[in-house]
């Protein structure tokens, strides 16, 4: 197993009491897999990425237990010099908004070249070669010559090219992409999953992809990790989850997003709003919006149950959901 | 959705250009940004129009020049027939009472310091003539109610509501002065996927319990289909292709339009492998730039040396009207033809 996350937990220490975004998350990643994390604004599943890759605000955030397995070994244990020498190397991380997460008053070949001198100890020459060819390897045109480039003379889909070559740079074992082709429209959208999807089955890297779009998900994952307040309501292969869902939020998710194929009538709409981090509601998080809650479910926290091979869903009545009951 | 023969919002060869000038002391026109250039729609009275395209398409400036943010360099917007571009004064004050909007963003657009009441009633404070003063905290009270917002909220502020409640607070100012037009641009994306549907589901209860007419604005192609009766997609400040929803969707004869819904990703991982992908090369060309003939052209697959030197009209082609059928729609494509790329609907489970 490349990565192996267990158990864990992640808080935030706000004025306004204890917010507890991640509540023993565990999932998995082989190399060569993709494992598409989903979930909604607040369901952790940023922060659970950003503690995988050491990159958490501490404070207000706070890693309160749980594993990070990573080629065997605990990153959570490790000193942040060495986990520095993980990070790049390792794993690498995409983010959303390629323009925050480029430095604006320095050229994309500096940026990218850096990687080489600092975690490989080439010269500047040397490095400045490398970042050709990374920018050529994720198709920018002209790459010698916009190397000198800034990242604002760059359209969206370049930047995230841009960001994607710096990931790529020292061929990690393992990326994380957090929402990489949320800013970007569907045309340029298309075009980058591409192009992460081609470049990881060259490398063989383990690739996890956080995302709130269904469709995306449903076109690149091997594997789905479902989130809701901070924890997995559901995994499964992704062929399974579209089929029969056996999370009643999944099942919501899915049956709430409009189709392109037809034009439908009314939408199921799940009712209320994601819980508050700071008061999650007892027993299911999940409950006051569940068209299945009962007595129990007000109660007692779901653990994750074993649905089939290889598939997950903390529900108390997920044999029922799994037969569509109640829909 | 009744869709009657006379058009309540129409725009004819609507056009908005930004001028670019260089110096300080002597402004000298040196381009311009030509972010509409040349729109032509009708709306029907209870119909929704969705306008789609990627961004820097023009369909937020549509927007704007609809409800007279902004004056258009050329071209009208008939309201019931009258020119609403050419209006000042009073007259352009009753027109506005008529068109309202609903805005993409629901945290900047209220005012963080302004009760939602206030909000709400803002709208009575510009046209009195709306509501008489003792009625408007009742009103504002009945308005959140449509919405599907305890009346009791009217006291809060914006910062206590979360993202889908602030968008239906847009919604309910919008409906205050009981509007004939809702230009809504993007009233959903930047909502969640589980709050999406409600918001989208409200605005279909509106629109048949007041009588609205939509023009929706989004890039999010599943959405539109789904609320619109017809569709405009939109490229570099023009329309490519226009039709009824199924003719768009099921039988798109613009490259553009083909690529653009191939692209969409669909949940169904069943399709992942059948599913015929057109992947554009480049970037949409700068709007201060565009290219002669066919603004597509350098991007489009099938372009030929006729692309480049005369622009296609928003027309019926010419061989596909004999033929007849949904593939017989307004198409500003020289090689127009029809091609499926949204997989048909499969049955689910």
């Amino acid at each position: 197993m490349l990565l192996d996350v267990r158990d864990l937990r992640v808080e935030f220490r706000t004025r306004d009491g204890v917010a507890h975004a991640v509540n023993g998350v565990s999932y998995a990643v082989d190399a060569g897999e993709t494992l598409a994390v989903l979930g909604e604004s607040g369901s952790g599943k940023s922060v659970t990425a950003q503690a995988v890759m050491g990159i958490l605000d501490t404070p207000p955030g706070r890693i309160t237990g749980g594993q990070v397995l990573f080629q065997g070994r605990d990153l959570l244990t490790l000193k942040e010099e060495e986990r520095r020498k993980v990070r790049g190397a390792g794993l690498a991380m995409i983010f959303q908004d390629a323009l925050s997460a480029l430095n604006p008053v320095l050229p994309v070949g500096d940026q990218l070249g850096e990687m080489f001198t600092v975690h490989r100890g080439m010269s500047k020459k040397e490095a400045r070669v490398r970042a050709v060819e990374l920018m050529d390897r994720v198709r920018i045109p002209a790459a010698a010559q916009r190397v000198r480039d800034y990242p604002h003379q760059f359209s969206g889909g370049m930047r995230q090219r841009i960001m994607i070559a710096m990931a790529l740079a020292l061929e990690p074992a393992l990326i994380i992409a957090d929402e990489p082709t949320t800013a970007l429209d569907v045309t340029v959208q298309a075009q980058v999953m591409d192009l992460l999807a081609e470049l990881r089955r060259e490398y063989r890297m383990g690739l996890i992809l956080i995302t709130h779009d269904l469709g995306v998900v449903a076109d690149v994952a091997d594997r789905i990790a479902v989130m809701y307040a901070g924890r997995i309501v559901e995994s499964a292969p992704v062929h399974d989850i579209y089929k029969a869902p056996a999370h009643p939020y999944t099942r919501g998710l899915l049956d709430s997003i409009p189709r392109l194929d037809h034009k439908g009538r009314e939408l199921y709409a799940i009712k209320g709003l994601p819980p508050d981090l700071a008061a999650v509601p007892p027993g299911c998080a999940f409950h006051p919006r569940c068209p299945m809650a009962r007595d129990v479910c007000r109660t007692d926290v779901p653990p994750l149950h074993a649905v089939a091979d290889g598939r997950g869903s903390a529900c108390h009545f997920w044999r029922e959901c799994l037969r569509g009951d109640e829909r | 959705m009744a869709t009657s023969a006379e058009p309540i919002l129409e725009a004819d060869g609507l056009v908005k250009h930004y001028p670019l000038t260089r110096g300080i002391v002597f402004h000298k026109q040196i381009g311009a940004v030509r972010a509409v250039d040349g729109v032509d729609f009708t709306l029907g009275r209870g119909e929704t129009l969705g306008l789609v395209g990627e961004s820097g398409c023009g369909k937020s400036t549509v927007a704007k020049l609809l409800c007279n943010l902004e004056r258009p360099t050329a071209g009208a917007i008939r309201f019931k027939g009258e020119d609403i571009t050419r209006l000042s004064g009073r007259a352009l004050k009753a027109v506005r009472r008529n068109i309202q909007m609903v805005f993409q963003d629901p945290y900047t657009s209220l005012n963080p310091r302004m009760t939602v009441g206030d909000i709400i009633g803002e709208p009575y404070e510009i046209h009195p003539e709306a509501a008489p003063k003792g009625d408007r905290r009742q009103r504002v009270r009945e308005l959140l109610d449509v919405v599907g917002l305890d009346p009791a909220f009217a006291n809060r502020y914006p910062h206590q509501f979360s993202g889908g409640q602030r968008q239906r607070i847009g919604i309910a100012r919008g409906l205050a002065l009981r509007p004939e037009v809702i230009v809504a641009d993007e009233p959903v994306s930047a909502l969640d996927v589980s709050v999406q549907a409600q918001v989208i589901n409200l605005l279909d209860r509106l629109q048949t319990e007041f009588d609205l007419s939509y023009v929706f604005i989004a890039h999010d192609l599943s959405i539109v289909r789904h609320i619109s009766d017809r569709v405009g997609v939109m490229y570099l400040g023009r329309i490519v292709e226009t039709g009824r929803d199924a003719e768009i969707y099921d039988h798109p004869t613009h490259p553009y339009t083909q690529a653009l819904l191939s692209a969409v990703p669909v949940p169904d991982p069943a399709a992942r492998e059948d599913r015929e992908r057109i992947i554009l090369s480049g970037d949409v060309p700068s709007p201060a730039d565009i290219p002669s003939g066919c603004r597509f052209r350098t991007r489009c697959w099938k372009a030929r040396e006729r692309c480049a030197r005369e622009v296609p009209l928003l027309a019926v082609p010419a061989g596909l009207r004999e033929a007849g059928g949904p593939a017989a729609h307004d198409s500003a494509c020289h090689f127009a033809e029809p091609r499926q790329v949204v997989p048909p609907e499969q049955a689910r489970p």
